[in-house]
Parts: C-alpha cells; sequence; structure tokens
C-alpha cells in the first residue's frame, strides 16, 4: 500500500506543489521566520497555497502555526521571507490593506454590536453602498443559517451561533483567503462534526480558499485537501490526509498523527524488493524496501494498530505467502473497547508491546479477546513503513 | 441559594451597626441643616432657613462655583490624560521601562496630599505662576488623572485584544480601529473615571489650600475657615447639598461601571 503512493522528493513536499501543471498558487510563503526575543516561532516556511484550496496547519500547541497565520492576516510581520498573494509581496501591509479576512479563535464579536451590525462591520469600512450592506448581509445571515437572529447581540447568542457569526463577519467582504483560527474548538464534539460538514460545504460552493489553523488531526484530516504538519517552527510534511498518515515521512509525524507502533531496528538484511529487519522488541521483521534507501543510518519500522490482525492461531497459512507474513506471539495485556473498534495491547512474547485496533463487526463478543489469552499478531510486509529515526 | 439569601440576626445586627457607623453622622448633619434654630446643637423645628441664607450668602455661592468650575476642568483634562495614559500602558508596544512607568502612575495615588500639594505649591511659585482657578485645576489634575488611569486601564485589561485585532482585519486602520470598536467599550469606564475625579477634586481640601491664591477659595476651604470661627448651620445646609450632589454623582458612575461589566468580560473597578 505504501508504495503506491506519491512518494515526492523533499523540496517538492517543501514548496507543496504536487501539481506544478496547475499554473501560479494563489499565495506563496517563502521563506518565512519569525522571532520573537530568542525564541524563534516560526522557523523559515516555505509553502504554495492554490486557489480553492482547503489548506489545514496542524500542530501540536507553540509549534508556530498561530504565529504562521497571524503572518499571513497581516498582525506580525515576519523577520525574513516573503509572503506573495497573487504574486504581489504582502508580508509588510497592514491587516486592512490585505485582501485576507480572518475568523477568531475565540470569534471576536463586536460585543455592542447587533448580529447584523457585526456582520456588515467590514462592509461599511469597505464603503459600500447602504443597500448593497443589506442585500450583502442577509445574503450571509442566510449562508450560515441565522434567520431571525440580526437583531440580537453576541451575548445572547449560544456558541455554535457566534460562530456563525464570526463565520459569516469573515466571509461578507469575499476575501480571496479566508483563514480560520481554530475555528470549532470552542464547540462540543456532535456540533463541531456537524459544522465541519458545514464549513467544508460552503468552502466548495463558495469556491473560496480556507487555511484552517487546527491541533485536532481528526478535524484536519477530515476537511482539508492537503495539511501542513509544523513542528519546532518548521514544516515538517505537507501532503493530503491519507499520505499523512500512510506515509509519515519521519517518526514525530507518524507519533503525531494517529497512534503508531514503532520498533527500532538493531540489524537489516536485504532480500530482493523486501528488507529483513532485526529488532529487539519484535524480533525479526519483513518490510517492503522502502522508495528512499535507509543506508547505514538508523531508523525505526513502523506499523498502525489497525492494520495488525489478531487471531487465536495465526495467520490461515496460503501457498507461498507464509513467509511474507510477519507473525508476532504474545499475550492480551490490555483491553480498550472503544465502540466501534476494539483496542488490544499484546505483550509479546520477545519483549515488546504491540497496540493492535479491531473493528467490532458482530454484535456479539464472540470474537473479543480477554485479558491473558495467547494471541497471535500478524501483519503484512507492505504495511510497514520504514522511517529513518 | 435561599439559605444565603437569608440573613440571621447576627448579620442584621451587624450590618446594622456598621451602617449606623458610617452613616448616622451624616444623617445628623442633614436633618439639622432643616433645623429652625441659630443654634447648632439645640433643634428648634423644621425649617429651610438656612438653605436660603445659603443662596443669598456670595461667599459661599462664589466659593462653590469655583469648586464646580475646578472639579468640571480638572475631571475633564485628568480624563483625558488619564486614558491616554491607560491606553498607552495597555496597548502600546512593550516599551523599555513600561513597568517603571505603570508604578510611577500609580504613586500619587498613595503619596500623601500635604507632599503633593507642598510639591505643587513649590512649582508654581518657582514658576511664578499666580496662583487661583488655573493652579487648583492643574493640582487637582495631577491627582485624579491616576485614578482615572486606574479605571480605565483595568477596563482595557479585561477587553480582548482580539476585539481591535478583527476591527483592523475588517478594514480598519489601527485608530479607526480604536475609535470604532475599544473607545465604545471602554467608555462606560471612562465616564465613570470623570466622575471619579468630579467627586475627588470637589471634596479636596489639602492640596486646594496649598495651591490656590487669594480671593479664589474652593467650597471645602471656605467652609473649613468658616468652621473655625464656630460651626453655622448653614454649614450644614451646604454639606448636605454637597452630599446630595456627590450620591448622584457616585450613583451615576456605577451604573456606568454596570453597563461596561455587563458588556464585556468582567468588571471595572468602583
Amino acid at each position: 500500500m505504501t508504495d503506491e503512493l506519491p512518494r515526492t522528493d523533499a523540496a517538492a513536499h517543501a514548496a507543496g506543489d504536487a501539481h506544478p501543471a496547475t499554473g501560479e498558487p494563489l499565495l506563496r510563503i517563502e521563506g518565512v521566520a519569525k522571532t520573537f526575543g530568542t525564541f524563534r516561532a516560526v522557523d523559515g516556511v516555505s509553502l504554495d497555497i492554490k486557489a480553492g484550496e482547503f489548506f489545514a496547519l496542524l500542530g501540536p500547541s507553540g509549534c508556530g502555526k498561530t504565529t504562521l497565520l497571524r503572518m499571513l492576516a497581516g498582525f506580525e510581520a515576519p523577520d525574513e521571507g516573503r509572503i506573495l498573494l497573487g504574486g504581489k509581496d504582502i508580508a509588510q501591509a497592514l491587516p486592512h490593506e490585505r485582501p485576507i479576512n480572518m475568523m477568531f479563535q475565540n470569534y471576536a464579536l463586536f460585543p455592542h454590536l447587533s448580529v447584523r451590525d457585526n456582520i456588515a462591520f467590514g462592509l461599511k469600512r469597505a464603503g459600500m453602498a447602504r443597500a448593497d450592506i443589506a442585500t450583502r448581509v442577509a445574503e450571509m445571515v442566510a449562508l450560515v443559517k441565522l434567520d431571525g437572529l440580526e437583531k440580537r447581540k453576541p451575548d445572547q447568542l449560544s456558541g455554535g451561533q457566534r460562530q456563525r457569526v464570526a463565520l459569516a463577519r469573515a466571509l461578507a467582504r469575499r476575501p480571496q483567503l479566508l483563514l480560520l483560527d481554530e475555528p470549532l474548538a470552542a464547540l462540543d464534539k456532535k456540533l463541531r462534526e456537524n459544522t465541519q460538514g458545514e464549513l467544508m460545504e460552503l468552502q466548495r460552493r463558495l469556491g473560496m480558499t480556507f487555511i484552517i489553523v487546527t491541533h485536532d488531526q481528526e478535524e484536519a484530516m477530515t476537511m482539508a485537501d492537503r495539511i501542513g504538519v509544523m513542528n519546532a517552527g518548521k514544516l515538517a510534511q505537507v501532503a493530503g490526509p491519507r499520505e499523512l498518515y500512510e506515509a509519515p515521512r519521519s517518526r514525530w509525524i507518524a507519533e503525531f498523527v494517529g497512534d503508531i507502533n514503532l520498533f527500532d531496528a538493531e540489524s537489516k538484511l536485504r532480500d530482493g524488493h523486501r528488507l529483513v529487519v532485526g529488532t529487539r522488541d519484535a524480533g525479526t521483521l519483513v518490510v517492503a524496501e522502502p522508495r528512499q534507501p535507509v543506508g547505514e543510518s538508523r531508523f525505526a519500522v513502523a506499523i498502525r494498530p489497525e492494520k495488525i490482525k489478531l487471531s487465536r492461531r495465526g495467520p490461515v497459512s496460503e501457498a507461498g505467502h507464509e513467509n511474507a507474513i510477519n507473525r508476532l506471539d504474545g499475550v492480551i495485556a490490555d483491553v480498550c473497547y472503544l465502540g466501534g473498534t476494539t483496542t488490544y495491547k499484546v505483550k509479546l512474547d520477545t519483549g515488546g508491546l504491540v497496540q493492535a485496533s479491531v473493528a467490532n463487526s458482530a454484535r456479539l463478543d464472540v470474537d473479543a479477546y480477554s485479558l491473558n489469552q495467547q494471541i497471535v499478531a500478524w501483519f503484512s510486509p507492505d504495511d510497514c513503513v520504514v522511517l529513518p529515526s | 441559594m435561599r439559605k444565603v439569601s437569608r440573613l440571621s440576626r447576627f448579620n442584621i445586627a451587624s450590618l446594622a451597626i456598621g451602617l449606623a457607623f458610617l452613616y448616622l453622622p451624616i444623617l445628623i448633619l442633614v436633618i439639622y441643616s432643616f433645623n429652625a434654630s441659630r443654634l447648632v446643637t439645640v433643634w428648634g423645628g423644621w425649617s429651610l432657613r438656612w438653605y436660603y441664607e445659603f443662596f443669598g450668602d456670595r461667599a459661599m455661592i462664589e466659593a462653590s462655583w469655583m469648586s464646580l468650575r475646578v472639579a468640571v476642568a480638572s475631571a475633564t483634562i485628568a480624563t483625558l490624560i488619564g486614558t491616554l495614559a491607560a491606553v498607552a500602558l495597555s496597548r502600546g508596544e512593550r516599551f523599555r521601562g513600561r513597568t517603571l512607568f505603570s508604578g510611577m502612575l500609580y504613586a500619587p495615588l498613595v503619596m500623601p496630599e500635604v507632599i503633593t500639594g507642598l510639591s505643587l505649591l513649590l512649582l508654581f511659585v518657582a514658576l511664578n505662576a499666580e496662583r487661583g482657578f488655573w493652579t487648583v485645576t492643574i493640582a487637582h489634575t495631577t491627582l485624579t488623572m491616576c485614578f482615572v488611569a486606574v479605571v480605565v486601564q483595568s477596563r482595557l485589561g479585561s477587553l480582548d485584544r482580539s476585539l481591535e485585532e478583527a476591527a483592523m482585519d475588517l478594514g480598519c486602520a489601527p485608530v479607526r480601529a480604536f475609535l470604532s470598536v475599544t473607545l465604545p467599550l471602554i467608555a462606560p469606564a471612562i465616564v465613570a473615571g470623570w466622575m471619579l475625579a468630579f467627586t475627588l477634586s470637589l471634596d479636596d481640601l489639602v492640596i486646594a489650600s496649598f495651591t490656590t491664591g487669594p480671593g479664589s477659595a474652593t467650597l471645602p476651604i471656605r467652609i473649613y475657615s468658616e468652621v473655625r470661627l464656630g460651626v453655622k448651620p448653614e454649614i450644614n445646609a451646604i454639606c448636605t447639598l454637597v452630599i446630595a450632589l456627590i450620591a448622584v454623582v457616585i450613583v451615576i458612575a456605577s451604573l456606568a461601571s454596570k453597563l461596561s461589566s455587563s458588556q464585556g468580560e468582567s468588571a471595572a473597578p468602583l
């Protein structure tokens, strides 16, 4: 599976442009850096964003994603680098001089203004005629389904309604680029999921370019066309959700996005298109040879929990496939029932611990395993990823 | 909830004693201002005589007029400067010595009035300024602007900075963003600050005595000098009027402050 995914070289990743044929990007970030005191919040980020794209900046708190977004909005000026919007450098332009709008994390609704006046605020500043403002506000109110609430003040609205007002206010000026800073963080889970869908639908319908900042990887995976993972001020990887999950470029990304089992390699042996890897925790593993040779550097073998199968007797042997399967014997050390899936921790006879996620496809627990039960965990070499340490 | 709202007998008693301690002297003063008798301590029936007497007393009326003018002028200037100081300290770039400036702004709050008054007197003498309305106004501005700055700064501190950023994002230049978003939101605190400055100026005796000149006594100075010659019932009438004025101002100020806190996340003091 891993090998079928496109593996572009590092430069193309950094530029974030997998399809050079589409022409000029809407937004080009070139070597942007920002230092606060001695802390380098953003450290040389380069990124291209195409028109109509839904892009997510994902990372742990303090990784620089919000600082990068604030530089796009104009609240911080980069110390180095250029920000080109439609070919024009806007790095030093003030916020009100940019055709970019932002939706703030806490919504930043003006408490002294009604819903209508909040939405109309940016239009008035743009010098729009009164009649046009009224039309546009009505349009926005309908778009975010706030009909009947136009005269309310922000403190008379629920969290979800406030979020809609903030969205309508940011969209009203029809910006070339909409920035969303953790737009759903304040909503509860169910509302968040609904709103995710609505945001995606809205973005597709308006054909607008969205850049969203989030620390929630599920949110980024659900909504974004491409995700830029940031760590310590740098872009660690820019890729689509699937590539990010199935072909992470580093150990850090693999661990940050989703759950993963990692086994440090101690020795390796080439066997045709496969590598036979000796690990301390899981014995000998067979993995597909990565496109980029690992050379002499240290590396780890990684496997996602849902790609590990469990059974009492191990895989049913098929002719010619036996040696292509990684088989690990152990006992169930922990069972965690999550509804849709159950996560088992298997203590391997070789000493390591493996996490396997099994779909609960039957209502009755005929397939469930119990604590301390002898078990065989097995997985295909093709499902493993080789990650440089 | 119901248990909390119900007062025990002990609470009622302590509340009554506390309020009596605070307001009994004032209540007696107000009652005696309606005394018909010439003697301050002897009750001679109800009368508005001393109010008529006051409105006929040219010197007292002049002193009252002087006090009002000084209070309005100094409160207005103090509100302007104090608000600017608060904005600079809480919104401006972090400049070197900002904490020191903040601290220095609060110093006059705790400085004994005698020292403030004396130092201002020395300054005016050194400048060879003619002492009168303007010197008292400047002196009161010095005293009250710190109070305004404190009130406004605390309101600004509780205000979300991203509101201004949102205004800029929606097309406002920084000054415009301040005027159309921040100013309306801190307006109640500014009003409260003005009221506070007004009342402080109105009842100040010490600083005014140091900085005023001949022929321009403020009301507290006038009252104080009259009382030294013996308390006339007329003084009670004047004081009652002053209390009424200050009570009105304080009620307005606290209403403004309440309005301010219901609009924002947290309350301004006062």
